[in-house]
């Protein structure tokens, strides 16, 4: 800001104005022209779009995307599931034209969601990939040594280094995954986590499901977020909403895995869900349009469009909606 | 004959010639530059609009940056320019989307391609005057206030000096010579902080030092051509001056940073009355036609109106800091023309009547400046 003060020439503009009733001073609204690009909202500059195809991933596929792995049977005919993991350091294009030096799984962000039936024997080998050590810290019931943290089990896999986590896939709910290396913060925020899926024994009712891992990014390393959004991309469901079917179970496992901010929400427009905190109880435990969550919390959402039309969702922080992190659904 | 001329060609470009041997090798053994590289985008102008905000940026630095992203007060807002990546030194308009609301505070924050960001502090939203024919007819005026007419009141003065001994006309040359030396310091100290504000590949600071050099050197020479006139040196120093007071005025109105109240512009005419006396003093045993009294007048106070013109429709820190620089070197090349009028008859220029001359000209400016800060 070119703030000229010759010789204080503001103040006493101001003084002068004042004292001689002739200040131009007023508090009245310069503009109500809101800006029309985008309908209304806040978004990205137009005409310019994030590389889907170069950064490897897609948040539309990645919401429907669900990996399941590869399965096997012991002797005793018990389901073992088996899945490759590897860390690859990668540049991700986090906003249009902006480049993230990102830490990733599987070359995406978020790493694949792992998903399993209660009681298999689960079989995870994670290869590191990167320049960095890394682990994986899964969340769940399983032995210390299967823990993914430093100094238990294979402790912190070194670059080059490989490693197999085993453990049952307890309990059922919705679990994450993330690196547990330190600077914690900086392992997490460049982008080393992902949604971990037990489905309960009797499984759940038919339903559309998504998944979204809420998220965001410091580009300029000041460990305050540049950009927020679900599943990496920010505005990415707003440009092309996630398409419904009306009066169909829609079925959201949410994951909150944001660094530097306290806490992350979702809410809902035009409707209510049921919430299932972890996912881990078949009751709901309240039916609401607003859920908070902190680091690390997660939960499910159950809802049925009621009309048709497009609905937003975003997090009720009103700076993270407006800095990526809002979509709508389409309901037809 | 020529061919010694070729000789001698040849012998002053061989130097060159081997900078340019070294660079086409592409500087053989330091290799690439370190690091992720270097953004440096610095605003140069903001101007408000109904709806938007219009940023001037300059690219400081030594890689060319690209605005990726803008966010206003932490929301990613739409905006138009800069579309390509902006090259060392190159300039473009930001115009970004945004319901601003009168006096409200504003950050601005361009998210460069690497992800980095460059912020920008709008403290108080003003609309920036369109620079139509009333705008500029405004500025005229207000340099007029502020430059014309107390340069012409001062020289009202001129009756009373012809009436007054000559040991009192060397000690008002002697408050001329404070009255400029306050001047000189406040110029230069102006340019030094404006000089900070903006774009610091052009020089920033030292832009204040290189224009003082070239006006002084400029109004030497000048002088010299000319033989004679201290008063239309005088005149020409304090115009110079008027410009910066001039472009410092035109750029805060712009920038909604200045109301303009008659309390203002009666501080500023009582500042500058004391220029028209400076202007005189050395036509006191002099006779001279109202023509021309009127021509040192334009000259001393006219670049005032012509400063606030460029302030408030062309406003670049850059430029700003030369002008003041050019304005204080103007001024101390007139203390060194009329140091010689202070001697007396015994060959002295600091006695006491001089050094209570020079201590009053500062006092003096120093008490009328306060009118001018609150």
């Amino acid at each position: 800001m070119t703030s000229l003060t010759r010789r204080g020439l503001i103040g006493a503009g101001l003084a002068g104005g004042a004292l001689l009733g002739a200040s131009r001073a007023g508090g009245h609204a310069a503009s109500h022209a809101h800006a029309t690009a985008h309908g209304g909202h806040a978004n990205f500059r137009g005409g310019v779009a994030v590389d889907h195809v170069a950064n490897g991933f897609d948040p539309h596929e990645i919401v429907r995307d669900f990996d399941w792995g590869v399965t096997s049977r012991t002797a005793s005919g018990r389901v073992i599931r088996s899945w490759e993991l590897f860390a690859v350091d990668k540049e991700i294009e986090v906003m249009p034209g902006v480049s993230f030096a990102a830490w990733t799984y599987n070359g995406r962000i978020p790493g694949p969601t792992l998903r399993c039936r209660e009681g298999e024997l689960l079989r995870i080998r994670f290869a590191n990939g990167s320049a960095h050590p890394h682990t994986i810290h899964f969340h769940g019931i399983h032995p210390a040594t299967m823990d993914g943290v430093p100094g238990q089990g294979a402790g912190i896999i070194e670059p080059g280094g490989a490693t197999v986590y085993e453990f049952e896939a307890l309990p059922a709910g919705l679990h994450l995954y993330h690196c547990h290396v330190r600077p914690l913060a900086e392992h997490i925020a460049k982008g080393l986590y992902g949604a971990f899926i037990v489905d309960p024994a009797d499984g759940r009712e038919d339903a559309d499901e998504l998944v979204m891992v809420m998220n965001g990014f410091d580009t300029n390393f000041d460990r305050a977020n540049e950009v927020y959004a679900a599943n990496t991309i920010g505005f990415a469901y707003m440009d092309r909403p996630i398409e419904v079917s009306l009066g169909s179970l829609v079925r959201v496992y949410l994951v909150n895995v944001l660094e530097y901010d306290l806490i992350n929400s979702f809410h809902l427009h035009g409707n209510l869900f049921d919430w299932y905190p972890t996912g881990t109880s078949s009751r709901s435990s309240e039916f609401t349009d607003t859920v908070m969550l902190c680091q690390g919390q997660r939960g499910v959402l159950e809802w049925r469009f009621a009309h048709p039309g497009k609905y937003m969702f975003h997090a009720h922080q009103s700076e993270f909606t407006e800095l990526g992190w809002q979509g709508f659904f389409a309901v037809t | 004959m020529a061919r010694l001329l070729r000789s001698d060609l040849t012998l002053a470009v061989v130097p060159l010639l081997l900078i340019a041997g070294f660079l086409l090798l592409g500087a053989p053994g330091l290799g690439e530059r370190r690091g992720p590289p270097a953004e440096e985008l610095v605003v140069e102008r903001t101007a408000l609009s109904p709806g938007e905000i219009a940023l001037t940026v300059r690219n400081d630095g030594p890689d060319a940056v690209s605005v990726a992203q803008v966010q206003v007060n932490d929301a990613f807002a739409e905006f138009s320019g800069a579309s390509g990546p902006i090259g060392r030194l190159g300039s473009a308009v930001l115009r970004v989307q945004h319901p601003w609301v009168e006096g409200e505070a504003y950050e601005v924050a361009l998210v460069t391609g690497s992800g980095g960001t460059v912020l920008h502090e709008i403290p108080v939203a003003v609309s920036t005057p369109p620079a139509d024919v009333g705008f500029f007819g405004l500025m005229a005026l207000l340099g007029v206030y502020v430059g014309v007419i107390p340069v012409a009141l001062g020289m009202l003065w001129l009756p009373w000096l012809r009436r007054v001994p000559p040991s009192w006309i060397r000690a008002l040359m002697a408050l001329t010579v404070g009255l400029l030396a306050f001047l000189a310091v406040d110029a230069v100290l102006e340019g030094i902080e404006v000089a900070g504000e903006g774009s610091q590949a052009f020089g920033g600071s030292a832009l204040v030092f290189i224009g003082a050099a070239v006006a002084f050197l400029l109004l030497t020479g000048v002088s010299s051509w000319l033989g004679r006139g201290t008063a239309l040196l005088v005149a020409i120093g304090i115009g110079l001056h008027n410009l910066g007071e001039g472009l410092a005025i035109g750029a805060a109105y712009s920038a909604g940073a200045l109301a303009l109240g008659a309390f203002l512009v009666v501080g500023f005419a009582l500042h500058n009355t004391t220029e028209g006396l400076a202007i005189v003093a050395p036509l006191a045993r002099e006779r001279v036609s109202a023509w021309r009294l009127g021509l040192l007048g334009v000259v001393a106070g006219g670049p005032a109106v012509v400063g606030a013109w460029i302030g408030a429709a062309a406003y670049n820190a850059s430029a700003a800091a030369f002008l003041f620089g050019f304005g204080a070197g103007a001024i101390i090349q007139v203390i060194a023309a009329l140091v010689p009028t202070l001697r007396d008859e015994t060959g002295r220029t600091l006695h006491p009547a001089a050094v209570t001359g020079i201590l009053s000209g500062m006092g003096l400016m120093f008490a009328t400046g306060l009118l001018v800060s609150a």
